[in-house]
């Protein structure tokens, strides 16, 4: 009898038809506005519930190297979604551009600093602190240091240079005033609390290596079937208009320099 | 081996442990022989980094180090240059983040100065300053190196408000407990595991010193 009721409480626990099922997404801090936004959509559309984890890809790409429970990854760039499918942890085929991401270089409203000078406007005495994300595990501080070197400018702003734990943290040295510029995602300068806080400046996308973006399900997730789902919810076109509305450009229609099956 | 960061660390623990000392001798003997009927409050205001999460602290002294408070603002109106991101901005939180490290040694201390010792010195005409110097600090040397090497030893395992305030600035603000995070973060396991087991054996070393001179194996002031 004991034993009856165990197995029936152990089926309700583990039955993989239960109506609401749940998932967790690790996603780069450049998502942070967009993401939620489409997992409260697709929360809406399907029942599932979809719960984000913020961090710099690098961040998030150690805890799943280390056994993190998340099921999804969206990555700011390629190369850590790439290894995780090269090693194992990610599931085979299952790797997706999701988006291009753009940057921006940010200053709060009242700066005397005119951003439209775009990268002189960094020399300017008055930016003290340059703030990027960290460039030793977010690629968006990798690809603001290319972008300085590419500019010729990073000897000149090395010393001025802070850096955030991610691209958001980088954002809200900024924001705070603290720092008097920062090199962000464009993403997240568009987003509703920044956009009315600076003025921004889009650094041109010949300026650095493109900001392809991937995701990936990884392979320890128990719930591979809605992780994919989720995957093809992205390009539903009301997920694409959101991605859209954060100023990503969609694989397909802007300028790729590749494409992964 | 990220000598830099450890190097900075040491610096940081350094400052804040000599700058903390007077501040907290001072407070601690208030709180001690202070009778003001709310004087607890005080006393919860300095215990409050104890148990308030470094977040809190960190977002706090990042409104008040910015130049929207009057921190920041007066910090940037004299010296031309902002107050978050650098040394002395991390050395101001620190102290905020030790005080009670500092403070609470001290008071105890302090409290366990006979009494009758300082009726008698007052009686001899002995000025408050004077029964000070010359009674309470000897007395409470054990408080007083206790209170040291606690606020360095703090310091110098300190990570959640430098991350937040700090900026990781190579040699300015990237303290060996940031260099060890960015370590991990980065997958250099190596790196992170030289230097985090470097920190441990300094924090060891300097704990164990405190436990022994409190329990006399060596002897460095006159018994009580």
């Amino acid at each position: 009898m004991r034993a009856a009721a165990i197995i029936f409480l152990l089926s309700i626990l583990s039955s993989p038809s239960a109506r609401a099922d749940e998932i967790t997404v690790a996603a780069a801090a450049d998502l942070k506005f967009a993401m939620q936004d489409l997992a409260s959509r697709f929360e809406r559309q399907t029942g599932n519930k979809v719960n984000v984890v913020f961090g710099s890809s690098g961040t998030l790409f150690s805890q799943i190297r280390n056994g993190a429970p998340f099921d999804l990854f969206f990555s700011a760039d390629m190369d850590y979604p790439r290894k995780l499918e090269a090693s194992g942890l990610g599931e085979p085929g299952s790797l997706v551009v999701y988006a291009l991401g753009q940057m921006a270089i940010w200053t709060p409203k009242n700066s005397a600093v005119d951003v439209s000078r775009g990268w002189s406007a960094l020399l300017d005495p008055s930016v003290q602190k340059l703030s990027i994300a960290n460039p030793l595990h977010a690629p968006y501080g990798r690809a603001a240091v290319a972008a300085l070197r590419h500019a010729g400018i990073y000897d000149q702003v090395e010393a001025k240079l802070v850096y955030g734990e991610d691209i958001s943290q980088a954002a809200q040295f900024v924001e705070s005033g603290n720092a008097q510029a920062g090199i962000l995602a464009l993403s997240l300068v568009r987003s509703p609390v920044l956009r009315d806080a600076g003025r921004w400046w889009v650094v041109p996308a010949d300026a650095c290596p493109p900001l392809e973006q991937g995701a990936i399900v990884l392979r320890s997730s128990s719930k591979k079937a809605l992780a994919r789902a989720f995957l093809s919810f992205l390009k539903d076109p009301q997920a694409r208009s959101v991605l859209e509305e954060s100023d990503f450009t969609l694989p397909g229609d802007g300028p790729a320099s590749s494409k992964t099956p | 081996m990220n000598l830099e960061a450890l190097w900075l660390s040491l610096r940081l623990a350094a400052w804040v442990s000599a700058t903390l000392l007077p501040v907290a001798v001072t407070v601690a003997y208030w709180i001690t022989y202070s009778r003001w009927r709310w004087k607890f409050l005080i006393e919860a205001v300095v215990a409050l980094p104890l148990v308030l999460p470094p977040t809190v602290l960190g977002f706090y002294l990042l409104v008040a180090l910015g130049p929207r408070g009057p921190l920041g603002r007066a910090w940037q109106w004299a010296f031309g240059h902002s107050l978050a991101f650098t040394f002395t901005g991390l050395v101001m939180a620190s102290i905020l983040y030790s005080l009670p490290f500092a403070v609470q040694p001290l008071a105890a201390s302090f409290s366990r100065v006979d009494r009758k010792l300082l009726d008698a010195s007052a009686l001899l005409g002995a000025s408050r300053m004077r029964s000070f110097f010359n009674i309470i600090l000897p007395l409470s040397m054990p408080g007083l190196v206790t209170a040291l090497v606690l606020s360095f030893a703090h310091t110098l395992g300190e990570f959640g408000v430098v991350l937040m305030v700090g900026g990781n600035i190579p040699g300015v603000t990237r303290t060996i407990s940031i260099a060890i995070y960015d370590n991990v973060q980065a997958l250099e396991y190596a790196a992170a595991g030289r230097t985090a087991l470097l920190l441990l054996g300094i924090s060891f070393a300097v704990l164990s010193l405190v436990y022994a001179l409190n329990r006399r194996v060596w002897t460095l002031w006159p018994s009580r």
